[in-house]
């Protein structure tokens, strides 16, 4: 056997005690986690490489709007990492959303509702949730590519909608003026959400990501969670065991589009306006993009991943772009990166499921499936409880 | 008779009796895989069902656990029908829409009236019942079901109604969740037996993390009832065969069955292990007091174990009995052994 077998438990090195650290206090660990990301991201952006890219404003923006794309990613992981169906048109709910912010919130908008953001972002997720029921109940006989045509179907269909129903969303303009989140002064702190500031948007994101984290853990360790994972390993058997296979379905789009829904609400509030544009295939598949890069079924992966894509997306093809001007360099200098990134992310993919299919950070079960070998189960195992058994 | 639905039940309904099935046949096309077989399981019995390859027993097997629907016959659990054809189906729609249409005619006659609040009120309300009846109709939660039951109507049981009736099964060929702990295998098949829900899972309530205690120490006991205790931490596909059978059985006990049905539960076990699994079943039946069918083509292996036993060769039955009445049947021996050239 290994060494690693023989380390006695939870006396061993810190990276033991860290681990099992965060195996008894998750929750806790998560809001710390998030707090010291929140802390160091700002700060690591002043330092000289990342400081000459942009300014720590445009920095803290971005990562404002990362965050609604970790978001999406943890969601999509619901009902591709964990339950196992693949959802190609997840785009949608994050329209609906973004769209159901809009029609509550914007004075441009025919309903004329003023709504404030807080109660709506619960709204928006669970309008997304109907809809995520509405649009998984035709495909819950389907698997596989088909499940993944119907989809795609469904995630054209929803922003085809917004586009063509011109008299109630404006078609291609969209819908404007959608307000930002407001909060009532304490005393005589005031925290203003303006276009100009990023950081309340950043410290809120902070916040919905935390919350959104912890609930995402507890799901996956629950009963609801165990029958995602049979459902994805054998229906059939799951159904045989006494799962009701299409409600736990149903919950695994209806809680994946609630996270969009948030994301939605979010979005809409932090940019100002929605377009149809905004909700593209593309989209979607960013999305899955981020979640296959960062590892199916790993909850942190996924963060990983997509806060990676959304960076190289947002940042560091401009950079390439700005760098290799400067080099002079005969064909690079020409190129225009942010135009080929799909191509490099198709090329990302490519490289992916040659290498390394299971994700840069795979959750256990996801690298035992795809390797069969199976390395040895580094987790801790629990201690194994002595029953009286005759 | 209490219950609406047992007026479909045959006249000879005893108490004692756990399954009953009842002129089962299930055509695919032209062949008729299973014809006009009937079983009848006593609580606390061990029935096999056997025949050679190609008899009809795996499509008998999976009609009564509820994946394919007979094209006609009943199969009742302890005096309930479960499975069989529909009876008046079409007054299902019925329940979708009447809830809706009579919530729309009310808005209409409030719009009429001058009440703007309530039409609108109406409207919402109506699109809400009709989204939530069709829904409904997909999930079949138990209110649902209970509706269809008041107005008479029948619909086959799913796979999942048939374990909350009481119904545990293992499959053929294994068919475990492969990457998921031997441990967790057992969980899985407790789902039913757990009450968690989705409040409890966001809330991390005391009650939920109480109730997963005691699921894994029951889960553990399970395990140590099939043999393979302190095994729980392992993978399922890592188990060598005759395990991995051992927790096939583990994972449908954990539904708390009242009858546990085997798909050849020795299919590709050496005599050792057969005797073993064989030991597993009789043990079954002594210490939890359920009932067992067993479905196999080696007529050897049931034999010593089975109270009665049922044989079936074309998709008819054409023997039934004790294990000695059903040995000197020159219908089976014909069956499993051809004619005699005479």
């Amino acid at each position: 056997m290994t060494a690693r077998t023989v380390a006695p438990r939870g006396t061993g090195s810190p990276r033991t005690a860290f681990f099992q650290f965060t195996r008894e206090h998750r929750s806790l660990s998560i809001i710390l986690a998030w707090v010291v990301i929140g802390l160091a991201l700002p700060a690591i952006v002043l330092l000289p490489p990342l400081s000459t890219f942009q300014n720590q404003v445009v920095w803290v923006d971005g990562f404002a709007l990362s965050g609604v794309y970790i978001l999406l990613a943890l969601g999509l992981n619901i009902v591709v990492g964990f339950a196992g169906l693949l959802d190609l048109g997840y785009a949608a709910f994050f329209a609906i959303g973004s769209y159901t912010f809009a029609f509550a919130a914007s004075p441009q908008a025919i309903t004329h509702l003023n709504i404030p953001f807080w109660p709506m972002l619960v709204v928006g997720a669970l309008v997304a949730a109907l809809f995520g029921i509405l649009l998984g109940a035709p495909t819950l006989r389907l698997r596989g590519d088909y499940l993944a045509i119907v989809t795609l179907g469904f995630g054209e269909i929803v922003p085809a909608i917004f586009l063509n129903a011109d008299a109630y969303t404006k078609g291609t303009n969209g819908i404007g003026g959608i307000p930002q989140p407001q909060l009532p002064c304490v005393g005589s702190v005031c925290v203003h959400f303006t276009f100009l500031d990023p950081f309340p948007f950043y410290v809120t994101m902070l916040g919905i990501l935390a919350v959104v984290m912890i609930l995402i853990y507890r799901l996956q360790d629950s009963r609801l969670g165990r029958a995602w994972m049979a459902i994805r390993e054998d229906e059939l058997a799951a159904a045989s065991s006494g799962i009701n296979t299409i409600t736990t379905k149903l919950l695994a789009f209806a809680l994946g589009a609630s996270t969009a829904g948030f994301a939605g609400v979010f979005s809409a509030s932090k940019l100002g306006n929605v377009t149809p544009d905004q909700f593209q295939f593309a989209v979607s598949f960013t999305i899955l993009a981020m979640v296959v890069l960062g590892g199916m079924g790993n909850i942190w992966g996924v963060v990983i991943g997509a806060f990676t894509l959304y960076t190289i997306q947002s940042v560091l093809l401009k950079e390439l772009n700005q760098f290799f001007q400067g080099q002079h360099v005969p064909i690079l200098q020409n190129i225009d990166f942010v135009q080929y990134q799909y191509l490099l992310y198709g090329l990302a993919l490519v490289g992916m499921m040659l290498l390394r299919p299971e994700g840069l950070f795979p959750s256990n079960r996801r690298r035992r499936e795809l390797h069969q070998e199976a390395a040895e189960d580094t987790e801790l195992a629990p201690p194994t409880q002595e029953i009286g058994d005759s | 008779m209490t219950n609406q639905s047992d007026t479909a039940l045959s006249d000879t309904a005893q108490p004692d009796l756990i399954l009953v099935a009842e002129r089962v046949t299930k055509r695919f096309g032209g062949l008729v895989a299973v014809r006009d077989v009937d079983l009848s399981i006593p609580r606390g019995a061990i029935v096999s069902v056997i025949g050679p390859n190609g008899a009809g027993k795996t499509t008998f097997f999976n009609v009564i656990v509820g994946i394919s629907e007979p094209t006609a016959g009943d199969v009742s659990i302890g005096g309930r029908r479960m499975i069989g054809s529909p009876v008046r189906a079409w007054v299902e729609p019925f329940t979708w829409f009447i809830p809706a249409v009579v919530l729309a005619l009310l808005a209409t006659a409030a719009s009429y009236a001058g009440l703007e609040f309530f039409a609108l009120l109406g409207t919402v309300l109506a699109l809400i019942a009709l989204m939530t009846m069709l829904l409904a109709a997909i999930v079949r939660p138990l209110w649902y079901m209970r509706i269809l039951g008041r107005l008479g109507i029948f619909r086959s049981a799913r796979p999942n109604e048939m374990v909350a009736a009481g119904i545990g099964r293992t499959f053929q060929n294994i068919r475990l969740f492969a990457n998921m702990t031997v441990r967790e295998n057992v969980l899985v098949g407790m789902h039913l037996k757990l009450k968690a829900n989705l409040v409890d899972a966001f809330l991390s309530t005391p009650r939920s993390h109480a109730e997963e205690a005691s699921a894994e120490k029951r889960a553990e006991e399970m395990l140590a009832l099939v043999g393979l205790k302190g095994r729980g931490d392992g993978l399922a596909k890592n188990l060598p065969y005759g395990d991995q059978r051992r927790l096939e059985v583990a994972r449908a006990l954990a539904s708390e069955p009242s009858l546990l049905l085997l798909d050849e539960p020795t299919s590709g076990m050496n005599p050792n292990e057969t005797a073993e699994m064989m030991g597993l079943i009789r043990k079954l039946r002594q210490e939890l007091g359920i009932s067992v069918l067993l479905i196999e083509h080696d007529m050897g292996v049931v034999m010593g174990i089975s109270d009665q036993v049922t044989v079936l060769d074309h998709g008819e039955k054409i023997a039934e009995g004790t294990p000695e009445v059903v040995r000197a049947n020159p219908k089976v021996i014909e069956a499993y052994l051809g004619k005699p050239a005479t």
